[in-house]
């Protein structure tokens, strides 16, 4: 598993250099961010709404798995299989995936409230009138059922490792049963969370889009259509997530059912990636060519703005038009779907970073920015080193611990290598 | 800081000296504030006539008058508004620096700033001043999105913020129109200024900045991460000074008389007069947020 021990690397390396970032926050407040007043938001709300994009797309593909019974159509697999095995490893991956950037962007949002030990109030003393007051709602409701479906659907795996492996002891809590009624009964059960995950994964993830389309103050976010494209990217990005590490991790890097499987993911993605370019055309055309200047404007910093690159180069090259290359030319080669959907993952920081952002960065009032001057009080915003080092932080703690649970949980393992 | 600014800020040492018992004062804030808090209550005249508030007396003095009787009402029965007169305004700015002064605001935080706009082109140009409170919405858009009922609008009217509940998540910053509300990351003034023996500079008027304000009658001394820091702040119409008799800061401070504060629900009022003219306006009318705020053009 070289693979997988570069990426450790890689992991701990973030860790250590993020950590200064980590301290900065912790020890000096929000001193040394450069969102402030006047653009409340920054980095790390991007990132937020990125990570939870990702996992309720990884989610709503784990469904594929567990709800509608996606499988390649291979015919006869080499195991002799129908790839049902090997779906329920995506299936366990898609799970944990979603697990950790939930976690992940929870991390994110935490550290970015100005008095985060108050967080508890978010969800005992609500207002249900908020948009966001209902988010955390959804989002313990969906933890709660993605925890209970992830040790569902590993609970039979971890019954037969109990034997050799202490933890795996400890997480089956007392459960022995892995006979065939036993398994058809987890698949029951995961089939009936999974369909209830549906609309919540919808729900909560919209919920975020909403969070913003509310917001009549910003008619950037303002539109009917931002929840829908909210969505469709957390389809798209997580989809994407999925395809890149089922196509280095496995299940059975190698074998033409491995390949069927990410083929099939990849055909997915390409038709996700046609139908959020729809939409951004959509949303883009329609505000571009009505020019009204508080709609207008802040595209126009997005498309020629001093951050133009951001969705030029980052977004519309390396996240739209390679990837659409590499699906459509490349739809042979592991290698290339892998690495597309990476290309799109990855990327999709950008596209989140474009809605919060230059919705922002515009004063609401004329001549404010000249008005009064201090920290904080500018329409200009650029990370600091202390919010990209987080976010560095962030992303290393997630992959560490998506690398620990690969390593001690029965993630990839299928039903096949459990039997043998 | 330089040589010659630095010898500038030493030669007022007298007028520091001055006001060095203003800072004793000050410094006793932090050390016990519900004492100074009593003690303030204590010196505030009672409320009775204003002397001399005819009609044609100074527009100050009518509205304290104003002030009075609106106080002998129940809040309920009061709706604080504010009329800004435009064409009296000459930019100065000292509405946004009493109002910063009067509710010790740190860096990065402002309440009301004045907004300025140039016409023309250079020397051929003219120039509008727009000062810019918190707005007071009648219908706030910042109150429905706070996710746990931190923001409200109390019965006078005004949008006030519990320190205590806002857990600094900065939805109502975005959803404000009007920028009215700024984050407060816990910054300071002083301790980038030089210190210098004898003269109250840098470190030693720390004091200052972390002595309590009075927002919304409560005394909190700033320091560590304690709220307001982390918190949102806005203008609240000076409602500790306005309970106690007295007429919001940038009122009592503006040289032109520009900015006027009452009760609408008195005919009798200087602002309830105001607002019946023609030439009223209020800013972005079109959202329907329909502001507490009035300016005359």
């Amino acid at each position: 598993m070289n693979r997988q021990l570069i990426l450790w690397i890689l992991a701990l390396i973030g860790l250590a250099v993020g950590s200064y970032g980590l301290w900065d926050r912790f020890a000096n407040g929000h001193v040394n961010a450069a969102y402030g007043s006047y653009v409340p938001w920054g980095l790390w709300v991007a990132m937020y709404i990125y990570l939870v994009g990702l996992s309720a797309g990884a989610f709503l593909f784990s469904t594929l798995v567990y709800v509608f019974n996606f499988r390649p159509t291979t015919g006869a697999s080499p195991a002799g299989d129908d790839g049902h095995g090997a779906m329920e490893a995506v299936g366990k991956l898609a799970l944990f995936t979603a697990l950790i950037t939930l976690f992940a962007a929870m991390f994110c949002i935490w550290l970015d409230l100005g008095h985060p030990a108050r967080a508890w109030k978010m969800l005992l003393q609500t207002n249900f009138g908020s948009v966001m007051g209902w988010m955390l709602w959804f989002y313990s409701a969906y933890f709660v059922l993605l925890l209970v479906e992830f040790w569902l659907a590993i609970r039979a795996d971890l019954v037969r490792r109990a034997a050799h492996s202490g933890l795996a002891r400890v997480l089956t809590f007392g459960s022995r049963d892995v006979s065939p009624e036993a398994t058809a009964r987890d698949r029951r059960r995961l089939r009936i969370l999974g369909s209830l995950g549906v609309p919540l994964a919808i729900a909560f993830h919209g919920g975020v889009g909403a969070l913003f389309g509310v917001v009549g103050a910003r008619p950037f976010w303002n539109s009917g259509i931002t929840p829908i494209m909210f969505l469709v990217g957390a389809l798209l990005s997580g989809g994407a997530l999925l395809t890149f590490l089922v196509s280095i991790l496995g299940p059975g890097v190698g074998t033409r059912q491995h390949r069927d499987t990410v083929m099939l993911f990849g055909k997915i993605v390409l038709g996700l990636l046609a139908f959020d370019i729809l939409l951004e055309w959509a949303e883009y055309s329609v505000l571009y060519y009505a020019s009204i200047p508080a709609h207008a404007d802040a595209l126009r910093l997005v498309l020629f703005g001093q951050y133009w690159w951001v969705f030029w180069v980052i977004h519309l090259a390396l996240g739209i038009v390679v990837p659409a290359v590499l699906l459509v030319a490349g739809r042979r080669s592991v290698a290339m779907v892998g690495t597309a959907g990476l290309l799109i993952a990855a990327t999709f920081l950008s596209v989140r970073l474009n809605i919060v952002i230059p919705a922002l960065a515009l004063p609401e009032i004329e001549g404010l920015e000249r008005a009064f001057s201090g920290p904080g009080l500018t329409f200009h915003y650029f990370p600091t080193a202390t919010e990209w080092l987080v976010v560095v932080w962030v992303v290393s703690f997630a992959a560490l611990v998506f690398l620990a649970g690969l390593r001690f949980l029965p993630v990839l393992s299928t039903s096949q290598e459990a039997a043998s | 800081m330089s040589q010659a600014s630095t010898n500038e800020l030493v030669d007022r040492r007298g007028f520091l000296k001055a006001t060095g018992a203003a800072l004793a004062f000050l410094g006793a804030l932090e050390a016990a504030p519900e004492t100074v808090a009593r003690s303030l209550e204590a010196t505030l005249p009672e409320r009775a006539d204003v002397p001399g508030a005819g009609p044609d007396a100074d527009v100050l003095i009518r509205m304290q008058a104003d002030l009075r009787r609106a106080l002998e009402k129940s809040p309920a029965e009061r709706h604080w508004i504010m009329v800004i007169d435009t064409r009296k305004c000459v930019g100065c700015h000292a509405c946004t620096i009493a109002c910063v002064a009067e509710n010790k605001l740190p860096p990065g935080i402002v309440y009301r700033p004045v907004v300025e706009e140039e016409f023309g082109t250079f020397p051929r140009v003219t120039r509008r001043f727009t000062p810019k409170p918190c707005m007071q919405c009648e219908k706030p858009p910042c109150v429905p999105v706070c996710p746990v009922n931190a923001t409200y609008t109390n019965e006078e009217g005004v949008v006030v913020v519990d320190y205590d509940q806002c857990i600094g998540c900065r939805y109502c910053i975005t959803a404000c129109p009007y920028s009215s509300r700024t984050f407060d990351i816990g910054q300071y003034y002083t301790p980038a200024l030089p210190v210098v023996d004898g003269a109250v500079l840098g470190g030693s008027v720390d004091a200052y900045e972390r002595a309590s304000s009075f927002e919304y009658g409560e005394a909190r001394p700033r320091g560590d991460d304690a709220s307001p820091i982390g918190n949102v702040r806005k203008c609240h119409f000076c409602l500790h000074r306005v309970k106690a008799g007295m007429l919001p800061e940038c009122v009592t401070t503006c040289i032109g008389r520009a900015t006027m504060f009452g009760d609408a629900n008195d005919p009798e009022s200087v602002v309830s007069t105001m607002i019946a003219r023609n030439n009223v306006v209020r800013l972005k009318e079109e959202m329907g947020t329909e502001p507490r705020v009035y300016y005359l053009i």
